[in-house]
């Protein structure tokens, strides 16, 4: 095992993770009933394909892509489709289509599901073509369609693959748990990911605060081994499982701004992604259920529960014993990247690696923001080498120029500087904004281009008919003189 | 259940401005308690006029701007300036100067250009620069440290109490007793009439490391850089770039010419070497940005303390230095921006 190179910024955080891993890994019951956002994280909600009053068996597709059609959302559980309707979501405003599925019991399975025996030696463009209607996603957070980074990967030979075991951010262990509880699954997902990319290498990325992890991973390595596969620890720091961070530090290889990973010949999945995959192969069931996190002095029992897709989030934490006292927050994620929930009766989504019931204890008043008195602790810890406190002048301003030429679209939102900032500025919040404010003016800037295109093109059309009718005149009209003189 | 909710992150760590700028104020109680020892009990004087004076401009100014004065006022940065120049003015600065002077600091140097953080001056070194150019005569007035016995702590003391009340008391003092040239005044005139290197250090105001009572003012300095090194609060960049700035070239000076150089070891413990290194340089407000722009910056605060110590007309130079390289920060930060992760190395 290589030690990694040194990390560059980032954080050294009390972890928070002990307590949560000393239980094994749950399975948490199946729902009474099912609340499952076509949105599951990603930003690119899935159009239904069942209708209240269906009936649909554990695994039938109830989602498809929009645009490619696959099949990318499955139900949970067998049961009857109560409705499809707006309600309180874990993504984008706060509100989102969801299917609710009330659960009849039986755990029928759909018989269409089959167990893909052949994937190791099937054609990579097949086996894609199977991951795309398996709905499995990335599982690190990020739930990004597994098959069309794989597609892309392949399209561009990639030829490194690196699975992200870091899991840095304070609180979540539902990778640990599954690194150490599942390593031969996790072990057979790399396999079948570098099948599918067509790489040649694998990297598992663990931090080095996990030796149980890598034990358990070296333990299922010896008994299988593979000389495509390495095994690697990496500095636990925060942001160490960033994505770009870790690519960096696994292959020395820092990928370009404004492009993706595998256009340098990288691809990199969540550990619990490639368990995913291995999961589909052995048992053709899609991706319908997820391990997560339950966390925080707000909550009885912490642990990690293996739990179905559209689970009540109330319901996991029933199963970890119910709330303690009345928590303050409920946090989809970790401390320091994770959403603030509204309400617990939002269903689990791919998305969620973790959910904290943070009490007090667990958060840090924010305080009065204060002026930048620039000390520079933000540009010390920023993994992305950006000066934040320049950064946020410019977005504070509105320069939406000047804070791209800060490197804006290269912040990793990791919320370092936040951390840090003795003036309590909310810097990955301003940021975000700055984001979403250039976003929205490109899309007018386009809009308004489009626009002045249609119009030029109207004109001349315009123009071009006025001349033809002249010309048309003319000629009717030399003709009538040519026929008069005659 | 329902839950509040809120932006990320959640947590974060117990930094505050208030508890830095503690924390400078406490890495200065190394050198005020040296100063007091070496220079009698002006500096207490001093402290007692320069802060009041501060926190009540600092509450007019922001009270003028429209500010809610409250949490501003016990971010503690207002004290770091006062205290700052009280440090660096003669312990024997009549009252109304030192007022004076930290107006200027707090109303010139920082709220005119729009209050905490927007300062791209030193304020200290604003507020020292205008005393001095003002009254070159009173600012310059040193009493000789109390190092060889040659007077006591008590006459020095009724002489700085008659000093600070200058113009209310009848008494003149006997200066000539009591002040006298400074270790860099001394060399910078012992130079300029053709006296030997050995002569000059011969006197007096000389020390085994610097100016006699200066260089444990400078030790003392040190401790408390040191100790703000330690708390993250400084990072090594500037102070060691301000000390390299002016310890090479003196090095090479003394190397080429012993005669009419002193060397490294006496211009690091001499004036405002390490006070400046450690404190003022340091201030992030007006410093250079990134890691990279604070070398460089701090290098060349030090080579122009060097440059007017040894060519300059003031003998020391650490409060130009300063606010010429503050006025530099834009160009610095212009050619030092670090390279973003994922971007072409130039």
């Amino acid at each position: 095992m290589a030690s990694a190179s040194a990390f560059p910024a980032g954080l050294r955080l009390p972890a928070h993770k002990s307590e949560a891993l000393a239980p094994a890994i749950a399975i948490a019951p199946a729902p009474s009933q099912a609340i499952v956002s076509l949105d599951q994280g990603s930003g690119r909600a899935a159009l239904p394909c069942v209708e209240a009053g269906e009936r649909v068996r554990v695994g039938t597709a109830i989602g498809i892509d929009p645009e490619t059609r696959n099949r990318v959302l499955h139900a949970p559980v067998a049961g009857v489709i109560r409705a499809v309707e707006p309600r309180v979501s874990a993504t984008g405003t706060g509100h989102g289509l969801c299917v609710v599925i009330d659960n009849d019991g039986t755990g029928d399975r759909d018989p269409a599901l089959e167990p893909i025996d052949d994937a190791e030696r099937m054609p990579a463009p097949q086996w894609i073509e199977c991951l795309a209607n398996s709905g499995v996603v990335g599982l690190g957070g990020a739930a990004f369609p597994t098959a069309v980074k794989l597609a892309a990967a392949l399209a561009r030979e990639a030829t490194h693959l690196v699975l992200n075991g870091a899991e840095c951010e304070p609180w979540i262990c539902c990778d640990d748990a599954l690194m150490r509880a599942r390593a031969p699954r996790i072990l057979l997902g790399a396999r079948l990911l570098l099948r599918a990319s067509g790489a040649g290498h694998c990297t598992i990325a663990v931090e080095d605060d996990k030796p149980e992890a890598i034990a358990a991973l070296k333990a299922a390595f010896s008994s299988q081994p593979d000389e495509r596969i390495t095994i690697r620890a990496v500095p636990a720091v925060y942001p160490a499982g960033a994505e770009r961070q870790l690519l960096t530090t696994i292959t020395g290889i820092e990928v370009p701004s404004g492009s993706v990973p595998s256009q340098s010949g990288l691809l990199c999945q969540n550990v619990g992604t490639a368990a995913a995959v291995a999961d589909f192969a052995v048992t053709g069931e899609p991706c319908i259920r997820r391990i997560v996190t339950i966390n925080g002095s707000g909550v009885v029992r912490p642990g990690n529960l293996d739990a179905l897709i559209g689970t009540p989030i109330a319901e996991l934490m029933a199963h970890c014993g119910g709330y303690r006292g009345t928590p303050e927050r409920l946090i989809a994620g970790g401390p320091l990247t994770g959403r603030a929930l509204p309400d617990d009766g939002i269903g689990l989504t791919k998305a969620m690696n973790c959910l904290v019931a943070a009490s007090t204890l667990d958060l840090a008043p924010r305080g009065a923001e204060m002026p930048c008195i620039r000390c520079g602790n933000c540009a010390n810890v920023c993994p992305a080498g950006l000066l934040p406190q320049q950064l946020q002048r410019s977005a504070q301003a509105g320069e939406l120029e000047q804070a791209g030429a800060w490197g804006l679209l290269d912040c990793i939102e990791c919320a370092c500087c936040d951390y840090v900032c003795p003036s309590r500025i909310p810097l990955t919040q301003r940021f975000c904004e700055a984001k979403s404010a250039l976003a929205a003016r490109e899309e007018r800037l386009r809009r308004a281009g489009d626009a002045r295109w249609r119009f030029e093109r109207h004109q001349a059309r315009l123009q071009a008919d006025a001349e033809a009718e002249r010309r048309a005149f003319d000629e009717a009209r030399r003709r009538a003189r040519n026929d008069g003189a005659s | 259940m329902r839950f509040e909710t809120a932006a990320a992150p959640h947590v974060i760590a117990g930094f505050t401005v208030p508890r830095v700028m503690f924390q400078v104020l406490l890495a200065l109680l190394p050198v005020s308690v040296a100063h007091v020892l070496v220079f009698g009990p002006g500096l207490l004087l001093q402290l007692a006029i320069a802060c009041p004076t501060a926190l009540a401009c600092e509450a007019v100014a922001l009270r003028w701007r429209g500010h809610a004065a409250g949490s501003f006022l016990r971010d503690g940065s207002v004290l770091v300036t006062a205290a700052l120049l009280a440090l660096c003015v003669t312990p024997l600065l009549p009252w109304w100067l030192t007022a004076a002077g930290v107006a200027a600091a707090v109303l010139l140097g920082k709220h005119a250009f729009g209050g905490l953080g927007q300062n791209a001056f030193n304020p200290a070194m604003v507020g020292y620069a205008a005393l001095l150019v003002s009254c070159p005569a009173e600012m310059t007035r040193w009493p000789l440290p109390l190092v060889d016995g040659a007077h006591s702590w008590g006459d020095l003391a009724t002489l700085t109490v008659h000093s600070f009340y200058a113009g209310t008391s009848a008494i003149v003092p006997p200066w000539d007793a009591y002040t006298g040239a400074t270790a860099l005044d001394s060399l910078r005139t012992g130079l300029g009439q053709r006296y030997t290197m050995g002569e000059i250090l011969a006197q007096p105001q000389f020390g085994a490391l610097g100016g006699a009572g200066f260089q444990w003012i400078n030790v003392a300095a040190l401790l408390g850089g040191a100790f703000l090194l330690a708390r993250g609060i400084v990072r090594w960049h500037i102070p060691v770039a301000f000390l390299a700035g002016l310890l090479l070239p003196a090095a090479v000076a003394h190397g080429l010419d012993p005669g009419a150089n002193a060397g490294p070891l006496f211009h690091a413990f001499s004036g405002a070497t390490m006070l400046g290194a450690c404190f003022i340089a340091t201030d992030p407000v007006s410093a250079a940005t990134s890691d990279r722009g604070r070398v460089v910056y701090g290098f060349c605060i030090g080579l122009l303390v060097f440059l007017i110590r040894r060519w300059g007309v003031y003998p020391d130079g650490v409060a130009f230095a300063v606010l010429l390289m503050n006025a530099a920060v834009p160009l610095i930060d212009r050619y030092t921006v670090p390279r973003i992760h994922g971007h072409p190395r130039h």
